[in-house]
């Protein structure tokens, strides 16, 4: 008796501490932490990025030393990889800090849970690039310094070579040119592959760079009118030509299912002839090929080129006892000289003129202006809903279904199947 | 049940028989209690962690499992039955992580434990150099899985250090596949990796058993003109009962709960040809933040890791 109860247990222990971690309760609440109102505390996501963390210190040191800072603001950094798990449980707790930073697509989702107030800043965000303000249901619930672009870039020397011409804002490839261009340049036989969109990538990644050739095509991640459901949306015929013509690059060797750990590298080495990444990968092809690189808009399928819109933003909590100090401190640190030395630090685009300007490289006639046009142009937004976080994990999964052969209409009738249920089982996500 | 014994009604009847009667009954129960307190004492450490971070949040898990509690939500969390468990038993994908599990399961168990016996018996020999052979094949154990994971994903590329080597080896005449990229492929090669990683481990334990079998047994077989395979068939084999049957146990839960390898290399896929059933439970907590759904699957995993042990205690029990 003794001995087989000792073995159960063991048994269940076991099992018992896989589910552990699981079990933790969660609600949704939140309220400040333990800071007093003299000083509030601000997390980023930054920890394994010197430079931008450096630049965001340099903003908090002089608002810190400003004869009208309304608080002084205590810098804590997180690493990327946790850093949403370390936010979701801190509200979890009750302990969240008075200013988050947040990646743009789950501003919907923190703003439905109530981790987020709405933004009251003294600063104009009317000029802003419209990506780097996140709204929900009328309400601007963070902003960011910066946004990034996707682009493909090529060596004008191999397009020459194969007799593909260079694409422009103006005439962008078209789907035929596109796989004209595949065509010319794999016969050329120096790559295995000419293309490369960087298949290997997982996570925001899928969502992030692949829904905008779906959108380009016609369809989308969901039915955007009220964000109920994703059915003919993901699903529809224009969808479904998406994932044939996506599955189609990989089946005619133009790219790989996976490709190589590093996108940007493998480009530099000259294992592949067109690149698709954004724009924080320019300053290093840059600085490789000098003019011979190109960046040309990314491919437009139908309805024109579509690029991702958002990337991290900042938003003040719900719970932050000095919401004054958190808004003044924000609207402190929009100023044009601050995302100046924000988008430098991290090579990404400003988020207005004024700041560009003061860039050599964004300010017009710039080396990287053509991304600005890129994101005014083309971006289109993750849907604004709180249901984004859910979407972009199946139609990530979707996606690599995809890549693998998996029926177009199969999985993405799975997808939005799985996304519907979601939505209901929440509500419609409704606030 | 517990390990501490307490004063059963027969022996106090035996230690007051009127033959013997005990030299001071009073000086006994004082001493006795002061053993229970140590003995509880000692334990309490540990059972209050155990209750608090193991007991408690299963529990805890169970629970969720019948509401539609969420990692993130402002709605109030509502009981909704077996609306999970529904969901679940209709969803294709976890019956392909129920189908991964078993043929990851049905491969591993045999062969790793196989593996970590001929290992053992290597090395249960007295050679110079003996603890440089054991040193190595106990390596792989002391590696970080997700390190492991990692080098393997290297190794298993299109044009990664195994398709060279086969390549080589055939002179050119075999070119391996995307191994991680082709559903044919995926689980087979994870499965390799996870032998190599883990056998190491139990090679340990079969040690263990094998050097707690008395050497006169293998005199006396040898003196009776034993073969060494008979040797290993009617004295290491039996000599090796217990350990067999731990072994069995550990490796089986062990192989149910295949999770690290899959998470770092394939993400269950490529067409859910590698997906879980704790990968799935993780994915749908965090990733889909969805909590009772995930605590479902918990529960699901749980019932079954149960069963599969009952199964195995009930088939390899003592039988008299």
């Amino acid at each position: 008796m003794n001995k087989r109860f000792t073995r159960i247990l063991a048994t269940s222990v076991a099992a018992a501490a896989l589910l552990g971690t699981m079990g933790a309760c969660s609600k949704g609440s939140s309220s400040a932490s333990s800071e007093s109102s003299k000083e509030i505390t601000m997390w980023t996501h930054n920890a394994g990025n010197p430079a931008e963390l450096k630049a965001i210190q340099d903003i908090v040191d002089s608002y810190n030393k400003s004869s009208s800072a309304k608080a002084q603001i205590k810098v804590q950094a997180f690493p990327q990889e946790s850093y949403n798990d370390s936010v979701v449980s801190a509200a979890a707790s009750g302990n969240l800090p008075c200013i988050v930073d947040i990646d743009g697509p789950n501003v919907p989702n923190w703003a439905w849970a109530k981790y987020l107030t709405p933004l009251n800043l003294s600063t104009d965000l009317s000029k802003n690039l419209p990506s780097t303000v996140a709204k929900w249901e009328d309400q601007t619930y963070a902003v960011g310094y910066y946004d990034v672009a996707l682009a493909m870039m090529a060596r004008a020397s191999d397009l020459k070579a194969a007799g593909v011409r260079v694409a422009t804002i103006e005439q962008p490839w078209t789907k035929d040119e596109f796989q004209d261009a595949l065509t010319k340049l794999k016969a050329l036989g120096k790559w295995d592959y000419p293309l490369d969109m960087g298949t290997a990538g997982t996570g925001e990644w899928l969502p992030y760079g692949y829904s905008p050739f779906l959108q380009s095509f016609g369809g989308d991640l969901i039915n955007r009118d009220g964000f109920q459901s994703a059915d003919g949306a993901l699903n529809g015929d224009k969808a479904i030509e998406w994932a044939k013509w996506f599955h189609g690059l990989a089946d005619q060797g133009f790219m790989a299912t996976k490709s190589g750990k590093d996108s940007t590298q493998d480009f530099l080495n000259n294992k592949s002839a067109v690149l698709y990444t954004g724009s924080w990968a320019a300053d290093k092809a840059k600085a490789a090929f000098g003019d011979d690189l190109v960046v040309m808009p990314t491919v437009d399928l139908g309805t024109g080129p579509k690029i991702g819109g958002a990337s991290w933003q900042w938003g003040v909590t719900s719970g932050c006892k000095n919401a004054d100090a958190a808004m003044d401190y924000l609207s402190f640190s929009l100023k044009p000289e601050n995302l100046a030395a924000v988008a430098t630090a991290t090579g990404t685009i400003p988020a207005t003129d004024d700041a560009a300007a003061l860039i050599p490289a964004y300010a017009k006639g710039g080396a990287n202006r053509v991304f600005m046009d890129f994101s005014r142009n083309y971006a289109v937004m993750r849907p604004e809903t709180p249901a984004y976080p859910f979407i972009a994990t199946e139609y990530g999964k979707a996606v690599q279904d995809i890549l693998a052969g998996a029926d177009p209409k199969t999985a993405l009738d799975k997808a939005v199947k799985a996304i519907d249920a979601n939505i209901k089982s929440n509500g419609g996500y409704k606030s | 049940m517990t390990t501490t014994q307490l004063p059963s009604p027969r022996r106090r009847s035996t230690a007051s028989a009127p033959v013997r009667p005990p030299l001071n009954p009073h000086r006994r129960r004082p001493r006795y209690l002061r053993e229970q307190i140590s003995g509880w004492g000692m334990i309490a450490p540990a059972a209050l962690l155990l209750l608090a971070f193991v007991f408690l949040p299963a529990i805890l898990g169970f629970g969720l499992a019948f509401t539609n509690a969420r990692l993130i939500s402002p709605r109030p969390v509502e009981f909704v039955g077996v609306d999970n468990f529904a969901r679940l038993f209709t969803d294709p994908t976890f019956w392909r992580a129920l189908l991964n599990v078993s043929y990851f399961a049905v491969v591993v168990v045999p062969v790793q434990s196989a593996l970590a016996l001929a290992m053992a018996l290597l090395i249960n020999k007295k050679f110079r150099g003996v603890n440089f052979f054991r040193t190595v094949y106990f390596l792989p154990v002391v590696t970080s899985m997700v390190v492991v994971s990692l080098l393997w994903m290297f190794m298993y590329r299109k044009d990664g250090l195994i398709n060279e080597l086969l390549s080589n080896a055939s002179f050119g005449l075999i070119h391996g596949p995307d191994w991680l990229n082709d559903p044919a492929t995926a689980m087979p090669a994870i499965i390799a990796l996870s032998i190599w990683q883990a056998a190491g481990f139990h090679m340990i334990i079969w040690l263990a058993g094998l050097q707690s079998i008395s050497g006169e047994l293998y005199e006396a077989a040898q003196l009776d003109g034993a073969s060494r395979w008979h040797q290993f068939r009617y004295v290491t084999w039996p000599g090796l009962k217990h350990t067999r049957t731990l072994i069995l146990v550990t490796i089986t839960i062990q192989a149910l709960g295949l999770f690290d390898q899959v998470s770092v290399m394939t993400q269950g896929g490529p067409l859910d040809s590698t997906t879980t059933i704790i990968y799935e439970a993780v994915r749908s907590g965090f990733k889909q933040q969805e909590t009772s759904y995930a605590s479902a699957i918990s529960l699901v995993f749980f019932v079954l890791v149960l069963l599969i042990s009952a199964v195995q205690r009930y088939l390899t029990r003592e039988k008299d």
